[in-house]
């Protein structure tokens, strides 16, 4: 048997990762063993997002390594060991820990380090630059005791350094040597109206200055002098200039490199020696470095092609560095030769100044072929100039259409989908084709949130996010799988749809609905989502006789119906928070009525194996010893589970306690598509596992974070941070305006953490809508959720007053006597069902 | 359903007004529990009540609509949708329910076992 290979890759940065990732794939007869060395103190993590790291997201968060992946793969990774020599001719690495590690090839996957331009001063405290987490760290600390800071470099990463800045609350200044800001990928218009979009933001932007010096400051710690005579003092001074290549290693092993730095590699992402690769940001290729993530992913793929010798492998034959990316809310986009250097080529451009929009391309002398773009403030159509580009398909015969806004009634000029050849590349960041989707969809994949899990299109920036939607509704058209919405044979509207028709129409009743919009009876799908709708909308009494037939057994009974057709009652008890009075009341409820009882999950208590005939005796004891109806049973809210918080654990830092009662008090009786979970964690450590919740509160030193859209369950997922340190009236708004928003667009049954995937735009849209009210409903929202709070009853008091609505609860409408199939049998002190064996013998039919 | 012989002897059972129309009650019938079900114009129809999928006595408390032209009632608990007027399960070629005639005798909801 041969020997294994050996593969050692130096640097563990996302492209290194990536390399480690298509190997592991396609080492499936383990002939490669595989070794990395990773300077910095944490696995690979996803630099593309790190100014997330400021709003909220941990290093954890970050992580491109799923766990156990380096186990399941057999990878050694050298952690917090640098790699720190490499000797060619006996094939060596040695690390700064001084292992020595042989090698088969070596792969060179060490990134670039910001450069610091060497202005006298620059190695002052607090002068910082903006790459690790590690420098996130340092940023972090040095802001704690500043007021005011600045970045030097207006580039991308610049601007995302100001973001940071401007997150951690400082006044926050951006430094540019050239003339606009974002000078290599915007032209001097969209530079103008970008530095205006963003001084909007309340950064201040300072174009043109060259930085001569930096200093001791008057009022702060440090003063910029610049070469036209101005100054500004700052406390934080990040260099954010550029990159250079780290290519150290390679010199000192004499790799051949290009004049201005970087390893020089071939189409193989070979260097000059044939058993070292170069990959990603350290790597030259036609005297291009290549800044950016997606290329970088592209040399790791051909890398381990070529060392997995796979049959055609991949050649690397340059990348598009076409960008789209948010900078501090503004969309910026470049596309190809943004500055029309091509000859003979022809620009044409849009300027709205109402709209703080700045929109360009750049055609052939010939008009035909689309070369470049710019585009400011909105970036929409990003994902259709680019494919005209890539595939270089003809324009059409007036190409500024393609830019010029779109008049209602007027046909869209964009590219449908449908022409794009199979081979489009349409997520450049994973490479997945258009061909590829399409596969995935015929696989089944018709849902986004599942396309997007198989094929990992729109998975990393997120810019394809709309153009793979479009692929997914054409291809589904085309293949005559009807992009149904219809919920089912009666009514031919999606549960939004539903939603919008009995807001607008003032629709109070199904059979209203059904007479106006649907057709036949109705059945069990239709009638729930319609009285679910109808009590979001209206929240009337659901046992009303025009609403009690539409509801599920559930609902009609407010009790949960279990496997033998008896019911489980839970009382409400806000926050979990339960006298011993009320402990006793439901105890000797449980005990007269021989019911099994169990803690649930959300802090409360369930009692099961009520017969329906006795569920009016048992809430009529619950009621009078002070309980409310929990909803156990709807798909509504159902409880703000809380840890103990401030005012009894040594380590809270504000009441969560009092927080959950006063919102499950709040919300209490809000019917949804789904049924809605809640948590209030007093501090970080985070007891009330508020991040698997619909809605998760955390208290912070600064007020509270609000999280939304996780889940625990069948398919669990993490929340997503919504907003942070906001004071209770803000954190109460958002929730009212985030609630009814997911409660007016889901589909039904759709939990909101199936809610977000597929949600066009994703947390980027929930924030802009929650927290800038971008669609201007924000009012609306809170007033809709006002109404349901105002009209709150509780259903089962309600029903007690009621003795029409009591007989509906006899198992029998002629007898009195109850279900004699209903038979337990004791277990561990309590009744539980008996089995079917057991019932035979017990009670012969 | 209405092939009843003029001797047959019902039995009354509730008022048609005790079913919500689109709903059904059940009934105890020597010692035979029977789910009724009031439909469009006080239409009437009576199925066994227990279920087989779940093996409890729930149909009463089932949604009514129909499907595919058929009037039907879905089991509370696992869905599965039974044919009013045969009793036939949709979902499941092998499993039929008992009918019983019933009437609506001048508001009285009437039996024949």
């Amino acid at each position: 048997m041969n020997k294994k290979q050996r593969v050692v890759v130096i640097g563990n940065g996302m492209v290194g990762h990536k390399f480690l990732e298509v190997m592991a794939e396609g080492n499936t007869n383990n002939e490669f063993e595989l070794i990395t060395f990773c300077e910095e103190s944490r696995v690979a993590y996803d630099r593309v997002h790190l100014s997330e790291f400021f709003s909220g997201k941990s290093a954890e968060d970050l992580s491109l390594v799923p766990e156990g992946f380096y186990e399941t793969h057999n990878i050694t990774a050298y952690i917090g060991d640098k790699a720190e020599s490499i000797d060619r001719a006996n094939k060596q690495v040695t690390s700064a820990s001084g292992k020595v590690v042989s090698y088969d090839k070596l792969i060179l996957a060490m990134g670039s380090f910001p450069f610091v331009p060497p202005v006298p001063g620059h190695e002052r405290d607090n002068c910082l630059v903006y790459r690790t987490i590690d420098d996130l760290e340092a940023i972090t600390a040095a802001a704690k005791n500043a007021t005011v800071g600045a970045v030097v470099g207006g580039g991308l990463l610049g601007l995302e350094a100001a973001k940071a800045l401007k997150d951690l609350g400082l006044k926050t200044h951006v430094v540019e040597f050239s003339p606009r800001l974002m000078a290599v990928q915007v032209d001097e218009s969209g530079g103008a109206l970008l530095k205006r979009k963003i001084e909007a933001l309340g950064v201040s932007v300072h174009t043109g200055k060259n930085t001569q010096s930096i200093t001791d400051g008057d009022q702060h710690k440090h003063v910029m002098s610049f070469a036209d005579g101005e100054k500004l003092e700052t406390d934080i001074i990040l260099f954010s200039a550029g990159i250079r290549p780290r290519d150290e290693l390679a010199r000192e092993c004499e790799l051949e490199l290009g004049e201005r730095g970087g390893i020089k590699i071939n189409n193989a992402c070979q260097t000059s020696d044939e058993d070292i690769y170069a990959i990603g940001e350290v790597a030259l290729w036609d005297n291009k470095i290549f800044g950016l993530v997606s290329p970088g992913y592209q040399m790791a793929s051909v890398a381990a092609e070529q060392v997995l010798a796979t049959q055609d492998a991949k050649e690397f034959t340059g990348a598009d560095m076409s960008t789209k990316l948010k900078l501090m809310g503004v969309d910026v986009a470049s596309i190809g030769d943004a500055h029309a250097k091509t000859p003979g080529a022809k620009a044409y451009s849009l300027i709205d100044e109402s709209n703080d929009i700045y929109k360009k391309i750049v055609v052939s002398e010939d008009g035909k072929q689309l070369l470049g773009s710019v585009l400011i403030g909105n970036a929409d159509e990003y994902g259709n100039l680019l494919q005209f580009m890539l595939n270089s398909m003809e324009l059409p015969e007036h190409p500024e259409d393609l830019i010029l806004p779109q008049r209602e009634g007027s046909a869209s000029v964009g590219l449908g989908v449908d022409a794009l050849p199979q081979s489009a590349v349409i997520c450049s960041c994973n490479n997945v084709t258009k061909g590829d989707l399409c596969a995935a969809i015929e696989g089944g994949a018709v849902e986004i949130s599942e396309l997007k899990a198989c094929t990992k299109a729109a998975t990393s920036c997120g810019g394809c996010a709309a153009l793979t939607k479009q692929v997914l509704d054409n291809e589904l058209e085309k293949q005559g799988i009807e992009v149904k919405k219809d919920i089912c044979e009666h009514i031919p509207y999606s549960r939004q749809e539903i939603y919008h028709l009995v807001r607008v129409g003032k629709i109070k009743t199904f059979a209203e609905f059904l007479s106006t919009h649907g057709k036949g009876f109705g059945c069990d799908i239709c009638k729930p989502t319609v009285a679910s709708v109808l009590a979001s909308c209206w929240n009337g009494y659901i046992l009303e006789d025009e609403l009690a037939t539409l509801q599920d057994t559930n609902d009609y009974f407010m009790a949960n119906m279990q496997k033998n057709g008896t019911y489980s009652v839970v009382p409400r008890v806000p926050g979990g928070e339960i006298t011993p009075d009320k402990l006793i009341a439901i105890g000797s409820v449980a005990k007269e009525f021989d019911l099994y009882t169990k803690i649930t999950g959300g802090q409360r208590i369930d009692l099961f194996g009520a017969q329906s005939h006795q569920l009016p005796e048992i809430w009529k004891k619950l009621i009078d010893a002070g309980f409310e109806t929990g909803h156990a049973y709807g798909k509504s809210v159902r409880t703000v589970k809380s840890c103990v918080g401030s005012t009894w654990c040594r380590y809270g830092v504000d009441d969560s306690v009092g927080l959950s009662i006063e919102i499950e008090n709040r919300y209490k009786g809000l019917r949804s598509p789904h049924k809605l979970k809640f948590a209030v964690s007093g501090c970080t450590r985070e007891c009330a596992e508020a991040q698997s919740k619909d809605v998760g509160i955390i208290a912070t030193e600064n007020g509270w974070n609000l999280y939304v859209c996780g889940n625990g369950g069948m398919k669990p997922r993490h929340t997503d941070l919504l907003a942070s340190d906001l004071d209770k009236e803000t954190l109460i708004k958002y929730i009212d305006r985030f609630l009814m928003f997911y409660v007016r667009t889901s589909d039904r049954l759709q939990r909101t953490s199936v809610w977000m995937d597929n949600l066009e735009g994703g947390l980027e849209y929930l924030k802009q809508v929650v927290c800038e009210d971008s669609l201007g409903l924000a009012k609306e929202l809170e007033s809709e959720m006002q109404s349901v709070i105002g009209t709150y009853q509780c259903e089962w008091k309600t029903t007690i007053e009621d003795p029409e609505k009591m007989k509906r609860f006899s198992h029998f409408v002629n007898t009195d006597v109850s279900d004699n199939n209903v038979v337990y049998v004791k277990e561990r002190e309590q009744i539980r069902p008996a089995r079917k064996e057991e019932r035979i013998e017990i009670a012969p039919a | 359903m209405t092939d009843v012989t003029s001797n047959t002897s019902w039995t009354a059972v509730c008022q048609t007004s005790d079913i919500l129309p689109f709903s059904g009650v059940c009934a105890l019938v020597n010692d035979t529990q029977i789910a009724i079900f009031r439909t469009k114009d006080d239409q009437l129809w009576a199925i066994n009540n227990f279920d087989p999928f779940s093996d409890a006595n729930v149909l009463s408390r089932g949604i009514v609509g129909d499907l595919e032209g058929k009037l039907v009632v879905a089991s509370p608990i696992f869905k599965q949708h039974f044919d009013l007027e045969t009793g036939q399960c949709l979902e499941d070629d092998s499993v039929q329910l008992q009918t019983f005639s019933v009437r609506n005798n001048d508001g009285q909801v009437e039996l024949a076992l």
